[in-house]
């Protein structure tokens, strides 16, 4: 009930501007257009003149030197945007405005910004990662661990491009090392509504957290930490609506409210005619000074589950979970190219309510991790990342289930050295002190995680 | 509580940008935010997003920036992709459309100058190329000239009740300029023919205007620290075309510079590259003061 109203609104804004502003903007356009028109025409024939004008100065200069040059410093001074010539003849010739904008003339010139990341790596676990298991806690498909020896990770293909004025479009196809190809992300966007808002449709990752809305190959660790794969299968992506509005403040404060299927672990099965989950975040930061800034965030996932099939284990009810997420980044005098450092942390509060295997449940868990990441010289990185989990014992029908923790607390100890050859290949080798099973279990990975093509920016 | 919280709030939308200013300027690097001063006046509030420490290839999209850019009328930025890895996620991420590229309210001043080494192999083999060609125009003073004019008439018809002023601002500006620019060709006449070498090729048009010639360059691909390799190959080009001096920008990290200036007993030149490089370049006039005065230094006997 009380959470309905928000949900509502916030899709009823979006709808409508986007809705609104298409319609309002097509008269101006056509104006804007032959505004545009006009202009490049008229671009062009002063262009024209200039360097006529230019042409016939030369010769001038050429038939009378002293004449001609003062004359040029006076007829600069007052209008010529060319500044006159500043040195002896045997000085190149002054800066020139190019003689036409340039333009792209080929036929594909509109084909969309392409890249794809591809990744690999090689493990080795002292215990068989198709058996771990983290007590008290049943797991998405999503988040069990790298499988040992070499393997192909996830590859991804992204295409992007401006649908139009209004909208633009982003799809992102993973391809699996099992060769499945599933789509991670394909959403439509708004670049052009009023007033700080911004609409998104389609199949995204929930803007929830820090990491959740990253990509993978954009973690500075390898795999997601013991909260992210415990309480949101890795990342929690699904196909829904989002609205978000940057406040028109000095610093940096955004909203953002989303709907979605239901379907992805925590949901599954989606309820309420296939729209049973939500999510609400706001998000705030700013710079401390030239050297560090940071970024807070407080987030809500409510979802709904309907029989959800965890390893054959059937959970019916309810999830709320609470993230309070909190990053900093330093660098010397705000340039990272040398050393800097990424410190981040995020604590998650759950409710689980409802029935588990047809046993009534009524679950709090908690969790936290915080990492950091140093960079000691160009190239090279350093990280240490540490994480765990707390949940309420279950109901003595539940015990030795997928529920029962053993009184056992599940925490992991990452550490990580990676080199980059650039910004778009990164090397990483990680070590995992792994306690989250009831048995230590260690890992180490190595990765290679490489950017092809036209990769855009990476968020903050 | 609420109330306390609301008045907060309204109170922090109303310093967002300044009350008296018709415009609101998100300059990319300095040397614009100093123009757009020049420029507009007080017209104008000027957010400068980047400072002379730092490398405005590397910039993060930084919270900071995302809340100036919501607010911003135009954004007056170099051009050519020196921004591309971080602008485009800025512009998306404030939510406003004017700032996007072909709107009235994004300026590249790269698209009003001529400009040099465009590359005729585009591969990222290559290093950190820019395909639309040397995007660090601002280290010829002459180019500022050519940009200062466009820029004075995109205010204007962002602002039309302001075009007076910028055209005025735009006049008095250019005969500055031009009265500078006379200056600083009759200071820099020794340089003339000088042979240096550069850490990152970042001067091109600084070179064009003043007549110095490049011999080599510390990095073998643009924006890919030299290997010790690459350096040795350095040193041995500067045995046979002895340079004057290194000269690198006051952002970029010294140790290559260093490495190679001890060896072959040359100075190196930090040169402040952009408005509040140096303690000296306090503006677009002292930036070129400044470089030229530390290009002279380094030459006298």
């Amino acid at each position: 009930m009380k959470t309905s109203i928000p949900t509502l609104c916030a899709l009823a804004l979006g709808v409508a501007a986007v809705a609104a502003s298409p319609a309002t903007a097509a008269g101006d356009e056509d104006l804007a257009a032959i505004r545009q028109e006009m202009k490049s025409l008229r671009g062009d024939y002063e262009s024209k003149i200039r360097e006529l004008e230019r042409r016939l100065k030369k010769a001038e200069a050429r038939a009378d030197k002293s004449e001609a040059a003062a004359k040029n410093v006076s007829a600069a001074a007052a209008e010529n945007p060319v500044p006159a010539q500043p040195m002896a003849d045997a000085l190149p010739p002054p800066p020139q405005p190019p003689a036409a904008p340039r333009a792209a003339a080929s036929a594909n010139a509109f084909n969309p910004a392409i890249s794809a990341i591809l990744n690999g790596s090689y493990t080795a676990s002292r215990r068989d990662p198709a058996l771990a298991r983290v007590p008290g806690f049943v797991l998405g498909d999503e988040a069990g661990l790298a499988d040992r020896g070499f393997s192909l990770g996830e590859s991804e293909v992204a295409i992007t491009a401006s649908v139009d004025p209004y909208f633009l479009a982003n799809l992102i196809v993973s391809l699996g090392n099992d060769d499945s190809i599933a789509v991670e992300e394909a959403y439509i966007q708004s670049t052009n509504l009023p007033w700080g808002f911004t609409a998104k449709l389609g199949r995204f990752f929930s803007g929830v957290g820090y990491l959740n809305e990253k990509h993978a190959h954009a973690w500075d660790f390898v795999d997601a930490p013991l909260p992210y794969r415990a309480l949101l299968g890795n990342q929690y992506g699904d196909d829904g609506i989002e609205v978000r509005w940057l406040a028109p403040t000095d610093f940096f404060l955004e909203f953002g409210a989303e709907w979605y299927r239901g379907d992805s672990f925590p949901a599954g099965n989606g309820e309420d005619n296939g729209a049973g989950t939500i999510a609400a975040f706001v998000h705030s930061g700013g710079d401390i000074d030239d050297s560090s800034s940071f970024l807070a965030g407080l987030s809500f996932l409510h979802t709904k589950a309907l029989d959800r099939d965890t390893g054959g284990d059937l959970f019916t009810g309810t999830d709320g979970l609470g993230i309070a997420s909190l990053v900093y980044k330093w660098s010397p005098n705000g340039n990272p190219t040398v050393t800097n450092l990424v410190v981040n942390g995020e604590y998650f509060f759950g409710h689980e309510d409802g029935t588990f295997n047809g046993v009534p449940v009524d679950t709090d868990r908690s969790g936290f991790y915080v990492q950091g990441v140093y960079q000691f010289m160009p190239h090279w990185r350093f990280g240490l990342r540490y994480a765990e989990l707390e949940t309420d014992a279950p109901p003595a029908l539940l015990a030795g289930s997928a529920l029962d923790d053993f009184g056992h607390t599940p925490q992991s100890l990452s550490a990580l050295l990676e080199y980059d050859t650039s910004e778009f290949g990164r090397f990483r080798v990680q070590y995992t002190l792994d306690d989250a099973d009831l048995q230590t279990d260690s890992q180490i990975t190595a990765a290679y995680t490489v950017s092809i093509g036209s990769h855009g920016a990476h968020r903050f | 509580m609420r109330k306390l919280i609301f008045a907060a709030f309204l109170s922090s939308v109303a310093f967002a940008g300044n009350a008296q200013a018709a415009l609101n300027v998100f300059a990319c690097e300095p040397e614009w935010g100093a123009l757009a001063s020049e420029i507009g006046g007080d017209k104008v509030s000027v957010y400068t997003a980047t400072t002379g420490a730092q490398d405005p290839h590397q910039i993060q999209a930084r919270p900071s920036l995302i809340a100036k850019a919501r607010n911003a009328d135009i954004a007056v930025c170099t051009g050519a992709e020196l921004e591309i890895g971080w602008l485009p996620l800025i512009a998306q991420q404030s939510a406003n459309a004017k700032l996007l590229p072909g709107q009235r309210g994004y300026f590249e001043a790269s698209s009003f100058v001529q400009l040099l080494e465009v590359p005729t192999r585009l591969d990222r083999a290559e290093g950190d190329v820019h395909a639309a060609g040397n995007p660090h125009i601002q280290t010829d003073a002459r180019n500022i000239l050519l940009i200062a004019k466009p820029l004075s008439e995109r205010f204007a018809e962002l602002d039309p009740p302001n075009a007076a002023a910028y055209a005025a601002h735009y006049a008095d500006f250019a005969k500055r300029w031009n009265a500078a620019l006379a200056k600083w060709s009759a200071e820099a006449a020794p340089l003339k023919g000088v042979p240096i070498a550069v850490q990152h090729a970042g001067w091109v048009y600084l070179f064009n205007w003043l007549g110095l010639k490049q011999v080599v360059v510390l990095e073998a691909k643009p924006g890919v620290p030299a290997s010790s390799g690459y350096l040795a190959q350095v040193l041995d080009t500067l045995a046979h075309q002895p340079a004057k001096m290194v000269i690198r920008a006051a952002y970029q990290d010294g140790r290559a510079s260093e490495f190679v200036a001890e060896r072959v007993k040359i100075p190196v030149v930090v040169l402040p590259f952009t408005v509040g490089g140096t303690d000296e370049a306090k503006d677009l006039f002292s930036l070129y003061d400044d470089t030229i005065k530390r290009l002279k230094d380094a030459v006298k006997p």
